[in-house]
């Protein structure tokens, strides 16, 4: 068992690719990757090829699903956010099936990587530059001039809100891949803790009790981690989703 | 239908797969440290170090981001169309389904409501009908009962009243034949008594004058 906590984030190759000079390898990232979309896409598939009016217990979790980010849409942007729906319920399910599978022992997390929350990240800051500016044209730039500010104090608010605005898709990946990193060390470092101490004989057995009670919460707190920081993403993104939709909505 | 069926099964089949290369392949890397791990023994310096000569703090080595993002790109891509094309479409199908179904039951159950109110409605309407008829029947059926009873005690009382003026009539016609013979008894009685007790002739005339003055 290697003690070091950092090495359950290193990126191995598979399948070495490269093309046109850059490495473009089958890694276990991305073996990862795809046994999260197979997963998630095979699960919901399966739950829901029988279309039951009466729903099988497999097709009352897809629609649970469903219904629950469907549910967050609409609260946070509205019934016009429900257009939408395929992307924020792609980026919620395939971040809490990716987080899901990094519990597994000697599995990748695949959201522990910072490229990767930034890439889905900037992908919702693009949708809303792009919806907004589509829908309102300039007015979407109203997002930044918040009603009932008076004049000498707008260019000081409005310089916070393009601020603010700019650093969303930084805090919006970096919650999610500090929080699944962050945790995976700390299970790694109390779990080495167990075995290092009860390689020391009958008082280091004892002494490892601590650690492994330790482990055995933090590892039901990180499946909360796991479910709550997808959840947060999707919330996140709706609520920018409705930004894009109602900038002068302040 | 046939098609989403290979569908299914073909996710399903790299999905297994997928599970078991990730089991041997960490094993192999698992192997593969080992042996640096364990010539070193545990210092996390040393092992950061070793992990440092291949590329750093592995989120931060810019190396692997190329393969990353591109396979990220690959991987949400299929998931975002598959999800947008065939799975939510198909639970957001079931779903309208059983609410359109939902709706239209209760609908149904509206209107057998809406008739059930009204078989009671024109139930309670005949009820009310029957009884009222009921009521007319026995009140009429009452005031020809009543009438025939009056006729008759009327009858009856007619019948009596005249029965009872005969007998008066017959009463007074007694009373006054009784009245006018006790004239003559007392006259009778006198004269018997008069000669019986040796007092001389008297006429009858005086003797019935004397009685009708004693009769007063």
């Amino acid at each position: 068992m290697s003690n070091d906590p950092i090495h359950q984030f290193h990126i191995n190759k598979i399948v070495p690719l490269e093309v046109g000079g850059l490495d473009l390898s089958f890694t276990n990232s991305s073996l990862f990757m795809v046994a999260t979309v197979a997963a998630t896409t095979g699960f919901l598939m399966l739950a829901t090829s029988g279309r039951g009016m009466v729903p099988t217990k497999l097709q009352s979790i897809a629609e649970l699903a469903y219904e629950f980010v469907a549910g967050m849409l609409r609260d946070a942007a509205g019934s016009h956010g429900l257009k939408f729906f395929p992307l924020v319920f792609s980026l919620f399910m395939f971040i809490l099936v990716g987080n899901l599978f990094g519990m597994f022992p000697y599995f990748f997390t695949i959201t522990s990587h910072l490229i990767v929350t930034a890439a889905l990240a900037l992908l919702v800051f693009g949708t809303v530059l792009a919806v907004g500016f589509m829908r309102h044209g300039l007015g979407f730039l109203k997002l930044f001039v918040p009603s009932g500010v008076p004049g000498w104090l707008l260019p000081l608010v409005v310089a916070i809100e393009v601020i603010s605005f700019l650093s969303r898709p930084l805090s919006h990946s970096v919650r999610l891949f500090a929080n699944m990193l962050a945790g995976h060390i700390t299970l790694k470092v109390f779990t080495g803790f167990v075995v290092s101490l009860s390689s020391l004989g009958v008082l280091g057995i004892a002494g490892a009790v601590l650690p492994l009670a330790l482990a055995v919460g933090l590892t039901a707190l990180e499946f909360l981690v796991a479910f709550l920081q997808a959840y947060v993403f999707a919330m996140l993104t709706c609520m920018y989703i409705n930004d894009a939709l109602h900038p002068g909505g302040h | 239908m046939a098609s989403e069926n290979t569908s299914t099964t073909d996710t399903e089949g790299t999905a297994s797969h997928g599970a078991e290369g990730t089991a041997t392949h960490g094993e192999a890397s698992h192997g593969e440290g080992m042996a640096p791990a364990s010539g070193e023994m545990h210092t996390s310096t040393e092992a950061a170090g070793h992990g440092g000569g291949e590329a750093g703090f592995p989120p931060f080595d810019s190396s692997t981001f190329p393969s990353q993002l591109v396979w990220l790109a690959i991987t949400f891509g299929l998931f975002y169309y598959l999800m947008s094309k065939v799975v939510l479409p198909r639970i957001a199908q079931t779903l309208e389904q059983r609410h359109d179904r939902i709706a239209s039951d209760l609908a149904e159950a509206e209107r057998l409501k809406g008739e059930t109110d009204e078989a009671i409605a024109s139930y309670e309407q005949s009820l009310a009908e029957a009884r009222q008829r009921a009521n007319d029947i026995a009140k009429t059926t009452r005031e020809r009962v009543q009438q025939s009873i009056d006729a008759e005690r009327a009858e009856a009382e007619a019948g009596l009243a005249e029965r009872a003026a005969e007998a008066e009539k017959h009463i007074a016609e007694v009373k006054a034949k009784a009245l006018g013979e006790v004239d003559a008894i007392a006259t009778d009685t006198a004269e018997a008594l008069i000669s019986a007790l040796g007092g001389g002739k008297v006429t009858k005339a005086e003797l019935s004058k004397a009685v009708s003055e004693a009769r007063g």
